[in-house]
């Protein structure tokens, strides 16, 4: 729809990646990517599972900015020692944000510069390196710059397609990583040697501003689809639902 | 019939320079901050801390206290990253051995059943093998992959804080998620747990069902009754997360003065004091 905002198309992008799942854990890092797995449950993925982001699986999704004491429709108890069983059994599609990712989709979330002493320490590892080789990830980042896309991340906390074929067939057999939506376009690594090509672009964005971005060569297919615009009922869902206060602009850069 | 009932002071006594000491609890949620204080306050030094992290790790890391973290993060949840915990990897003040969440607490599983490893898939082709070279890989003698042997992390000391204790020391959670504190109490030596309350055996049915006496007294070796002994990190549902004070804390990560003054004021004080700041400083929170 013409009207829809750029944190708009970014949500239905991003909704997209959960596409084709069924009945998995959808686990999205960021308000973005949050609208986006419960759009895709409201929508065209009905059987996704979703959280509270603490102990609670919901038969029915939360505002952005429900308070901690809001009513939940709860239909399963998910603590984190649950969490770490569905995702060594690969029930889930996570979608996490990236400090870094380079051309294979290695991910770093952990610190910048050395790891034995980091210019900046961040987030770590975290679940990165389990997620990535125990089932599908999916990352959103909400600043396409050649910062965020380097020819080599600092420390490699989500796994990427050459690393995982150098470890072994326990490292690939459920390493998949699938979509990388940004503020510009969505990418994926369908390509012979799974280097990252782009998927779609955005409305009004061209192969040039994107390949600009990243600080690496991208796979461009003769014909690069526009990413899908919102339907009025994803419109309707997101803006009177989902995100009622508007939390999804501020995690878009410009 | 052991009466396991003690205090923090107590506790501080059993501990060692270069322990090892597992601490429960999740970022900033049920962390036995009563004990960490005391911890703070004492003598004690070069302590290896293995902890899903929280303001527990940061405080110890801020007061010199740790030669080495071995976590699967350091978050205080609303301030994503641990501002002191920050500033001792930037300046190199501590050992560090990162993990990925879910190995963390295999390894604790591990030292919990007594086996030298346990193997995993997590950590294959990512950096934990390299920036923890002692980290093997294992071929499955089954299948003929190679897998992560996350090796057993045992510990000396595990400190946990859970909502009600019996004096004989089993302990109830009565929140969403007891997290990893029951792997944490079987991977150590010994276990002191601190508690909201301590109650009669028959007093965990006013609170919550048989199922919420999470950990048996096999584990436990102390018991400390802490009111607001998680404070400021929460511990639903007998009290929130204290995010003023929180802020607060965090805030004092940019300079030593300010650090100076925060633990002047919530951390050098007798527990009795600090139970009413805590008291009045939630009242606050939730007016606030």
């Amino acid at each position: 729809m013409s009207d829809a905002t750029l944190a708009e198309i970014c949500v239905v992008a991003c909704a997209e990646s959960w596409r084709g799942d069924g009945e998995v854990l959808a686990s999205p890092i960021g308000v973005i990517p949050t609208l986006g797995s419960r759009l895709a449950a409201l929508t065209f993925e009905p059987d996704l599972v979703y959280t509270d982001g603490d102990a609670f699986q919901l038969g029915a999704p939360l505002p952005s900015d429900a308070p901690a004491d809001a009513s939940k429709v709860v239909e399963a108890w998910m603590p984190f020692g649950k969490m770490f069983d569905v995702v060594w059994s690969g029930k889930r599609h996570v979608m996490m944000g990236a400090t870094q990712i380079d051309q294979f989709g290695n991910q770093n979330i952990a610190c910048i510069g050395p790891w034995s002493k980091p210019k900046a320490q961040l987030l770590g590892v975290r679940g990165a390196p389990g997620n990535t080789v125990n089932h599908p990830t999916s990352f959103w980042v909400g600043q396409h710059s050649t910062r965020v896309f380097v020819p080599a991340v600092d420390c490699v906390s989500g796994v990427g397609y050459d690393r995982a074929a150098a470890a072994g067939v326990a490292a690939t057999q459920f390493h998949a990583v699938r979509h990388v939506v940004t503020n510009l376009a969505v990418l994926d690594f369908e390509t012979p040697d799974h280097s990252m090509r782009i998927r779609s672009l955005h409305p009004g964005v061209t192969v040039d501003a994107v390949q600009d971005a990243t600080g690496f060569p991208l796979v461009v297919p003769a014909d690069v689809p526009e990413t899908r615009a919102p339907t009025d009922e994803d419109l309707r869902l997101v803006r009177e639902v989902l995100d009622p206060n508007g939390l999804r602009d501020a995690e878009v850069g410009g | 019939m052991a009466d396991k009932r003690l205090t923090e002071e107590d506790v501080v006594a059993e501990l060692r320079d270069g322990m090892t000491i597992g601490i429960g609890g999740w970022g900033s949620r049920r962390k036995p901050m009563s004990v960490v204080r005391a911890i703070l306050r004492s003598s004690l030094k070069d302590l290896t801390v293995v902890s899903y992290g929280g303001p527990d790790v940061g405080m110890l890391c801020a007061a010199g206290k740790v030669r080495k973290a071995v976590y699967g993060f350091v978050s205080l949840d609303t301030i994503p990253l641990e501002p002191h915990f920050r500033n001792a990897r930037q300046n190199g003040t501590i050992e560090a051995m990162e993990l990925d969440e879910g190995m963390l607490q295999l390894g604790l599983r591990a030292a919990a059943w007594r086996v030298s490893f346990l193997p995993c898939r997590a950590g294959l082709g990512s950096a934990i093998m390299e920036i923890n070279p002692d980290i093997k890989t294992v071929t499955s003698p089954y299948d003929g992959q190679e897998l992560v042997a996350m090796p057993a992390l045992p510990l000396d000391v595990a400190l946990l804080h859970a909502n009600r204790a019996d004096e004989r020391g089993n302990a109830q959670y009565l929140g969403p998620d007891w997290y990893f504190d029951d792997l944490f109490a079987m991977a150590a030596e010994r276990t002191f747990v601190s508690c909201e309350e301590v109650v009669d055996p028959d007093g965990f049915a006013r609170n919550g069902s048989a199922e919420t006496i999470r950990i048996s007294r096999l584990w436990t070796d102390g018991v400390i009754e802490a009111p607001f002994g998680a404070h400021f990190t929460h511990c639903v549902p007998d009290y929130g997360r204290d995010e003023a004070l929180q802020r607060e804390y965090a805030a004092t990560a940019k300079d030593e003065d300010a650090w100076n003054a925060f633990r002047a004021k919530w951390i050098d004080v007798p527990e009795a004091d600090y139970r009413r700041f805590a008291e009045s400083s939630l009242r606050s929170e939730r007016s606030g």
